[in-house]
């Protein structure tokens, strides 16, 4: 009586009279809703989709969540509606104790669902590494050797987390630090983010930029910011009391506004950037172990 | 629910005891842990002093000690710790309270030695009025990062103020808080600040001066209280 | 102590006084010596750290050696007052082995070392339910905090503890919260055995779950711990004595749940009645086998690494201080190593329970068993390859990155096949929807919409923005508490009728679903929005921009907290005052612990059963008058 074997299905068909023919109605309301959805998703909410579009890596990290979302639709659609159909369509009437059909499984559907699956998940995963290695890690802190660059001039940036705040080195510039991060637009930047202590993370959101900082480690991101405006820094690591007070505005600026600031800087901070240690990839400053 | 006056069986009323035993538990640990999750050093109110440039003044005074004392702190003596003036008498609080739109003057007794920037950058002084602060009546811009013993930074204010430390050699140093700027060796450090919005600025220093900890920035570096505070502006 | 008492319980007629027997190896004798102990340690801790290696104990006025050791002795002493010492020493003095110690009815036998497997469940859920009330007790204040974006209530460093002892709390009670209570309990009944292989075990993995949540929870007393419950060195290392307690606290549970797994494969393996073959085992003894494989293989690096942890703490080595030659990564690395085949331990035991219920209320067999099961068994293997997803933007080798986003896609096939297993058997079905039911329907849901941001995670540039921020918190809550918790409730309100002989109020047990599940999805589902518009984790201040959201998500919160309240209610008013017996089965199951009487007797059966099916063999016509056909029959022999 207790087969574990693979009856044939029975569900395609018509069941007794009267009795409506289950999976074409739930397909058809899948179907349905998953192609009025689908490119509603893809295409109303997909451009408002965050980080937004100050960047190229932002605008990138946009459209992969847009294919994402698109292709995460017509799944959940999938499951919320069978859940739907099935909960409301095969209840048990009220006061029986009635059995459902003996069906132990499928073959061909089981098959079907591991081929489906199969090929989304590769696709998603191959999508994702194109995605990575064209965008040049697509604002992520690739370690000390990326696997690709942006070709052309650079501008290098550096972002040393401490505890617990962030300031910034350009080390074209003299070597001249900063409490604020300034960027000129339409300029890739180069940015090296490295700790003096713990473990930080610098999350530049509306650039699309995360990269954790790690002590004694160059950490490299690259971004390209687009649009002239303030984006929040904020610390995306637990590095202790100030975690959550480790933030601080940056700005992406014009050109030219870009020069005259640094060059102000490098004429208010003229003595001290004198006493900083020579520009390097990592620091490790004194005192280091226990004890003063 | 039917109010009926039920039969509580020998079993249920074990039960019973067992529940109320863990409720009551339950309450006053409940109780324990909000109360400890709560408790703050006290907000210490500025002075008011006055007015300079157009705007109300506060004056707030503070003191670094190397080590805070069992007075101020039983159960951590040995901490290094600011302390504010109020009322004539030293008290271990790190939450201020100033008015906004209104200048802040601070005065920071410095008993402790110096320990040395990790980042030589936060050796220049910034966000303050008139970009400088006073050390020992002589105002700098900057300070030898070797020297800083402790730092004053709001970075929200993008206030950064270094206070650099007692000499080695000097004599007199101050052993356990609190310290007497008339008796012992010290340096005086003042500046003022303008507040802004009302809101709750934190503050902090930058000295790895945290003794046995890693990097210096452990223990009193990451506790409320010692060398960690809040600017409330009302 | 009358005889005469209104209910019908028998004693002796010659019983000791109360204070002797209080007198030997129990709670009360754990405790003081646990006291004992921990004062022992605290001063051989301070009595070694005398020399010029240790200044630095003067300075910071703190000694992590004598804590570490004071925890240390203290739980030697209170395993020792609990009398887990007494078998072995009493083997070592030639004494015959024995299976049973302390089996005498009464409550006491709770209070104790029991080797009695079902005893050992009712304390697993009794102490599993407390420290899961005390982890939300911490979210509460946590999200009362976040009610403003500015740090308000609580001080910066008791915010990170609550942050910290809530998540810490959590990971470490609940992977045990389906094996501890019902996979001890009914492991061995459904498969045909008295008892588990290592009763004695069994009950040594619970106390050390208890001695370790009273340490965690301890660790307010010494300044609390700042680095959540991810532990990173090297904000570790420089913490304050709290972080000592943290430490304990995860090398305990490390060694509980290797055990724990260890007892219930060796059960599951050896212990089966007869004509129980691997295809014929409930599906839920599947997934208990599968998580077992990953709590023994995960859980020791667990343990290796916060000993490792300890060590830079106390005795100055550097495994993960980058300035005296070690590597932030390589803790990150080793405790991830651990920490994501951690998460599939909290995941497959609620896989194990909705497949295993879902047939009993559709009254339909299992579809895709043996789906269900590769399922299981991928989801184990893959577990161990994907640990690195945690760390994309953390600077790891760039050419990892693209295996690590392979893996990570791939494990999400094997759980969308139990998807279609449960997907199958609500096909065409009968569904009724008792309490267990609408349980497993909200982790349908639930965990659908978990696995689905898991899918935005494991893709890299999403992974940008979305790392570290409350996107994340929002997906690992789904999956956790939208998961194993809806599947933790739908097995107690499934078995405690069982487990306890009495029943649960249905009205304010679908009080309990329907508010809980609406403030879940409430509290939760905002999280997406906000860690996808830039709110870190772990913070105290946020943008302004966030507040109204952040003041729903509280709100929700606080709603949620309260549904947990009616279910206590719920609870003490059916166990101490309704008291309405429990059929034998009220379910209809035709899983064998249904088919044992309420309450479970002590040897589980009278003969051992022999097993000629698996148990869902629903959808065959039933014979009148007898609700026990198919399924296991009960034979001689």
């Amino acid at each position: 009586m207790s087969s574990s074997g693979t009856p044939a299905g029975g569900d395609a068909v018509p069941g007794p009279s009267g009795e409506p023919n289950h999976l074409r109605r739930f397909l058809a309301i899948w179907i349905g809703c998953s192609v009025i959805a689908t490119p509603l998703v893809a295409i109303l909410l997909g451009p408002l989709l965050p980080p937004g579009n100050g960047s190229d890596a932002a605008s990138g990290q946009v459209t992969d969540n847009t294919v994402l979302l698109s292709m995460a639709t017509p799944v959940l659609l999938l499951v919320v509606v069978y859940l739907v159909y099935a909960l409301l369509a095969f209840r048990q009437p009220r006061g029986a104790a009635l059995e459902g059909p003996a069906v132990r499984g499928h073959q061909s559907l089981q098959t079907l669902w591991i081929v489906v699956s199969g090929v989304l998940v590769l696709t998603l995963a191959a999508y994702g590494t194109v995605r990575l290695e064209t965008g040049y890690g697509a604002g992520s802190g690739n370690g000390p050797k990326p696997l690709t660059a942006p070709k052309g001039e650079k501008l290098p940036v550096q972002v040393i987390a401490q505890q617990w705040a962030f300031t910034y080195r350009y080390p074209t510039y003299g070597g001249v630090e900063t409490t604020h991060l300034e960027l000129p637009v339409g300029k890739t930047v180069e940015l090296h983010v490295t700790s003096l202590d713990v473990i930080h993370s610098f999350w530049a959101y509306q650039l699309g930029v995360k990269a954790d900082a790690n002590p004694g480690v160059d950490n490299v991101a690259f971004v390209k910011p687009t649009k002239i405006e303030t984006f929040e820094v904020h610390c995306a690591e637990l590095c202790g009391i100030w975690h959550g007070g480790m933030f601080d505005h940056g700005h992406v600026v014009s050109d030219t506004d870009f020069e005259s600031w640094i060059a102000e800087q490098q004429a208010r901070f003229a003595a001290t950037t004198k006493a900083l240690p020579k520009y390097s990839t990592t620091y490790t400053p004194e005192p280091l172990e226990r004890g003063e | 629910m039917r109010r009926e006056r039920f039969v509580v069986s020998a079993t249920g009323r074990k039960l019973a005891a067992v529940i109320l035993a863990v409720v009551a538990l339950g309450a006053l640990i409940g109780l324990y842990v909000s109360s400890w999750a709560t408790a703050v050093p006290k907000t210490i109110p500025g002075t008011p002093s006055g007015s300079s440039a157009g705007a109300p003044t506060t004056s707030l005074v503070l003191q670094t000690d190397a080590a805070v004392g069992p007075q101020e702190s039983p159960t951590h003596p040995d901490w290094v710790s600011y302390l504010v003036k109020q009322n004539g008498r030293w008290v271990r609080s790190t939450i201020f309270k100033v008015p906004a739109n209104s200048v802040v003057h601070v005065t920071v007794y410095q008993f402790d030695g110096d320990s040395g920037l990790r980042n030589a950058f936060l050796s220049a002084v910034q966000g303050t009025g008139g970009g400088v602060e006073t050390v020992d009546g002589k105002a700098v811009t900057h300070i030898d990062p070797e020297e800083a013993s402790h730092t004053f930074v709001v970075p929200q204010m993008g206030v950064f103020v270094p206070l650099p430390g007692v000499e080695d050699e000097a004599k007199n140093q101050c052993e356990y808080g609190p310290c007497d700027p008339a008796t012992m060796a010290h340096r005086t450090i003042e500046f003022t600040f303008r507040t802004g919005k009302k809101g709750r600025y934190r503050w902090q220093c930058f000295v790895p001066c945290a003794a046995g900890t890693y990097f210096g920035f452990g223990g009193p570096m990451q506790t409320l209280g010692y060398m960690d505070g809040y600017i409330d502006v009302v | 102590m009358s005889a005469t008492t209104a209910d019908a319980a028998s004693r002796p007629a010659q019983e000791k006084p109360l204070w002797r027997r209080l007198i030997g190896f129990n709670l009360l004798t754990a405790v003081i010596l646990g006291v004992g102990g921990y004062y022992l340690g605290w001063w051989i801790g301070h009595l070694v750290t005398e020399g010029k290696s240790f200044e630095y104990t003067a300075a910071t006025d703190e000694n992590d050696v004598a804590l570490l050791l004071a925890y240390f002795f203290g739980v030697i002493g209170f395993l020792i007052g609990l009398g887990f010492a007494n078998y072995p020493i009493s083997r070592l003095l030639g004494k015959p082995a024995s299976l049973r110690e302390k089996e005498e009815h009464g409550i006491g036998r709770y209070f104790g070392l029991c080797t009695d497997h079902k005893v050992v469940g009712i304390q697993y859920l009794c102490g599993i339910g407390l420290f899961f009330f005390i982890g939300g007790l911490n979210a509460m204040l946590i999200r009362t905090e976040l009610l403003h974006s500015q740090p308000t209530f609580t001080g910066p460093n008791q915010y990170l503890s609550l942050v910290g002892m809530h998540g810490t709390m959590m990971m470490g009670m609940m992977t045990s919260g389906i094996l501890g209570p019902f996979a001890n309990y009914f492991v061995p009944i459904m498969i045909g055995a008295r008892r588990m292989a290592f009763p004695r075990i069994e009950a040594l993995t619970f106390w050390l779950l208890m001695a370790a949540g009273f340490i965690l929870t301890s660790t307010i007393f010494f300044g609390g711990f700042p680095t959540g419950w991810t532990g990173y060195e090297p904000l570790n290392d420089q913490a304050v004595m709290g972080m000592d307690s943290y430490i304990c606290f995860f090398a305990l549970v490390g060694i509980s749940m290797c055990l724990l797994g260890l007892n219930m494969m060796a059960t599951i393996i050896t212990m089966r009645a007869p004509g129980l073959t691997w295809s014929r085992l409930p599906i839920f003894v599947w997934s208990v086998f599968a998580t077992s494989v990953l709590m023994v293989l995960a859980a020791p690096m667990l343990v290796a690494t916060l000993l490792m942890a300890a060590f830079d703490r106390t005795i100055d080595t550097s495994f993960f201080l980058p300035a005296g030659g070690g590597s932030s990564y390589l803790f990150e690395n080793l405790f991830w190593f651990f920490g994501h085949p951690e998460v599939y331990i909290l995941a497959l035991p609620g896989f194990g329970i909705v497949l295993e219920l879902l047939p009993v209320f559709t009254r339909k067999p299992l579809w895709g068993y043996r789906l269900a099961i590769s399922g299981m068994l991928g989801v184990s293997l893959l577990s161990f390859f994907v640990w690195q997803h945690h760390l994309f933007v953390s600077g790891i080798n760039a050419d990892l990155r693209p295996f690590y986003m392979l893996s990570t896609e791939i494990i999400s096939l094997p759980t969308g096949f139990i998807f279609l297993c449960v997907m199958g058997t609500l096909w065409k079905a009968r569904t009724s929807f008792t309490v267990p039911m609408l349980f497993c329907i909200g982790w349908v849901f639930n965990f659908l919409i978990g696995g689905l941001s898991g899918v935005f995670l494991s893709d890299t540039p999403s992974d940008t923005t979305t790392h570290g921020s409350f996107f994340v918190m929002a997906h690992f809550h789904y999956t956790i508490m939208g998961g194993l918790i809806f599947a933790f409730f739908a097995a107690i309100y499934y078995w405690v009728p069982k487990m306890l002989g009495v029943n649960f109020n249905e009205k304010l047990a679908k009080a309990h679903f329907w508010l809980m599940f609406v403030a879940f999805n409430s509290t939760f589902m905002p999280l997406f929005v906000l860690g996808m518009e830039g709110q870190a984790r772990r913070v105290n201040f946020y943008e302004p921009k966030f507040h109204t959201l952040n003041v729903w998500v509280s709100i929700s919160a606080f709603v949620l907290g309260f549904s947990m309240l009616i279910f206590l209610y719920n609870t003490v008013y059916s166990l101490i005052f309704k008291r309405e017996v429990a059929l034998q089965n009220p379910w209809r199951s035709k899983s064998m612990e249904w088919q044992v009487a309420t309450p479970v007797p002590v040897n589980n059966f009278e003969q051992i059963p022999v097993f000629d099916s698996d148990p869902y063999d629903y959808g065959t016509p039933l014979v009148i008058g007898d609700t026990r056909v198919g399924g296991a029959q009960v034979q001689g022999g």
